[in-house]
């Protein structure tokens, strides 16, 4: 982006005037290396030095202690409950991600942005609420309680409602990417193929997800990690029974409560290499298929 | 819109005639799409947001009044509230200094820093809690140098006080207001710039008058995200916060709490009130924004 522009800017004006010649529209360059300085030192301070210390406290012991927290029983059957999870509730909000986005892309309709909103909800609603909602409805005081608990079945405090309370958090991921990413496409591709006579199913397969592809990776990747991170709802449905219902972040807040902090940073480091490929991953997309992307990033 | 073959008489879509629920189209699937979107919405989010309503108003009026009149609850919403409007002050200043820099400037590592810049997206927010407390607890790196033991004599206590809080809330919000200010300052025409420059304005009012008001609306979004993100955050603040009640309790704290003391109308009073609270406060900025936009015209 920057490049780009300076280049268009340059061959406007041929003389070069010398380097140290400030132009009306740079700043100083003092100014330019302070402001420079000031981001460097905020970003540093406030983002990179809490996840070196993560690495640094979880290898304070040694690489033999690092190693031996993954054989903990616990911390194994956390890490395959965080995979599980996730395993489930990206792929549900994946699939109405892209139900979403095709509903309010492609066609127009009364109340529109209204679903819209509505579809956004889940991103202004504090985690925990977004937890505690799912014990008010199906825990042993609400209406449905009882009879869940005639027929033994377990949603709140066991695995279902952590799923439950991740889908909640993570609804929004998916379909927020792709809604602006179909409506900047517009309906021209899907007309085209609909009038030379493909069906709909067809249509979506052959012209939609190649054109959306890398939008939908990008959104999963959002979406996967959040679900992989997610504290606070789970932590409001989880019988934080060791071994059986914790999730990654649970355990990290078990073994620091219990300043087991080489444990907890272990598996903490686990999940902050998760973010560091996420965020590679990312680059990687919006510097390779920044055009196929949405229009801005947001989140 | 008749059919592409058959008989010519047949309308697919019948052209109804006044007022219908969507615009006619070609492109097949939006009952399906529509009614998958609508039902997958209201079974994980609709449904058991209403029961957090029923829930609350289960409670007579004048217990719900008690019970938000108490002083634990009213410092727990004013510290939760006032510590995320600090942090997203401190976001904007920081984020439109990094934004403009990212998009201004060429120096080395500008990629990695505008990569590093979503790391509070990808790493879970238990990862982050446990870091900033360890890097902030009295023996910690940056707790120890600003401790009264520390080589600087400070005798600053950071984790376990309500400044802990803002630390943890002000690398939650990071993303948001770069990440909304820097596609506006990539597509700002320097035009705009140059223009200034002839009519003789100096870089600084150039800066103050001209563009920093184009970016006002991008900054009133930005600060609003990280704002209502920060309210409701939990799992990165409860490691670095003290949770004394009456200090340093947030309010989706004292939510668990009442949760786990089975107060569960309580608990939705308070979850409903910050809801409010964070819809009025919202409302108040899109009203700013709306003026802005009146006074600086539309971005």
């Amino acid at each position: 982006m920057f490049e780009a522009e300076t280049s268009v800017y340059d061959s406007r004006r041929p003389p070069q005037p010398p380097e140290h010649h400030t132009r009306p529209t740079t700043e100083r360059r003092w100014i330019k290396w302070l402001l420079i300085g000031m981001a460097v030192t905020f970003m540093l301070l406030v983002l990179v030095l809490p996840l070196v210390l993560v690495f640094v406290e979880a290898f304070r012991k040694g690489t033999e202690v690092y190693f031996k927290s993954f054989t903990d029983r616990s911390a194994i059957a956390a890490i395959q409950l965080t995979l599980l999870v996730a395993a489930i509730a990206v792929p549900m909000n994946l699939i109405f991600g892209v139900a979403a986005s095709w509903c309010v892309a492609r066609y127009d309709f009364k109340g529109k942005s209204f679903l819209i909103t509505l579809i956004d909800l889940p991103f202004s609603i504090s985690p925990v609420v977004s937890g505690m909602v799912y014990v008010l409805l199906f825990g042993a005081q609400s209406a449905i309680g009882p009879f869940l608990k005639a027929y033994d079945i377990e949603i709140v405090f066991a695995v279902p409602g952590i799923v439950l309370a991740t889908m909640f958090v993570t609804f929004p991921f998916i379909a927020r990417e792709l809604i602006p990413l179909m409506q900047s496409q517009g309906n021209g591709d899907e007309e085209a193929a609909i009038s030379l006579g493909a069906t709909g199913w067809q249509t979506f397969w052959r012209v939609t997800v190649p054109n959306i592809k890398w939008g939908l990776l990008y959104g999963v990747l959002l979406c996967n990690a959040r679900a992989m991170g997610e504290f606070g709802a789970v932590s409001v449905l989880s019988g934080h029974i060791r071994g059986k219902t914790n999730t990654m972040p649970l355990h990290i807040e078990i073994l620091y409560n219990e300043y087991n902090f080489a444990g907890a940073f272990a598996v903490a480091s686990l999940l902050a290499m998760l973010a560091l490929v996420t965020l590679l991953l990312k680059t990687l997309l919006e510097f390779r298929y920044g055009d196929e992307l949405a229009g801005t990033r947001r989140h | 819109m008749t059919r592409p073959s058959g008989n010519a008489t047949t309308l697919r879509h019948p052209v109804r005639a006044g007022w219908s629920f969507a615009a006619p189209s070609v492109i097949p699937g939006f009952g399906l799409t529509l009614g998958y979107t609508v039902t997958y919405l209201s079974l994980i989010v609709l449904i058991p947001l209403a029961a957090l309503f029923l829930k609350a108003f289960t409670l007579p009026l004048d217990q719900i009044v008690k019970l938000l009149s108490a002083p634990r609850t009213i410092h727990a919403l004013q510290l939760s509230f006032g510590s995320s409007f600090i942090a997203a002050l401190v976001n904007v200043v920081f984020g439109v200094i990094i934004a403009w820099v990212l998009v201004r400037y060429r120096f080395p590592g500008k990629r990695l820093l505008d990569a590093i810049v979503d790391l509070p997206f990808a790493l879970p927010t238990a990862v982050a809690g446990i870091a900033l407390s360890s890097l902030y607890a009295p023996k910690g790196w940056i707790g120890w140098l600003v401790s009264a033991n520390g080589p600087l004599h400070l005798g600053w206590k950071i984790a376990y006080t309500p400044t802990g809080i803002v630390i943890a809330l002000i690398f939650i919000g990071v993303p948001f207001v770069v990440r909304t200010v820097q596609p506006i300052l990539e597509e700002f025409e320097q035009e705009l710039e140059e223009a200034a420059a002839t009519l003789g304005a100096n870089r600084w009012q150039t800066i103050t008058r001209v563009i920093l008001p184009r970016l006002m609306p991008a900054i009133v979004t930005g600060f609003s995200l990280a704002f209502a993100r920060a309210v409701g955050e939990y799992g990165s603040v409860i490691f670095i916060a003290g949770n004394l009640p009456n200090d340093s309790e947030i309010a989706p704290l004292l939510i668990i709490i009442k949760l786990e003391e089975f107060d569960q109308a309580g608990a939705s009073v308070i979850a409903i009130a910050m809801l409010m609270i964070s819809f009025l406060m919202l409302l108040v900025i899109n009203l700013v924004q709306g003026w802005s936009r009146r006074r600086f015209g539309d971005v």
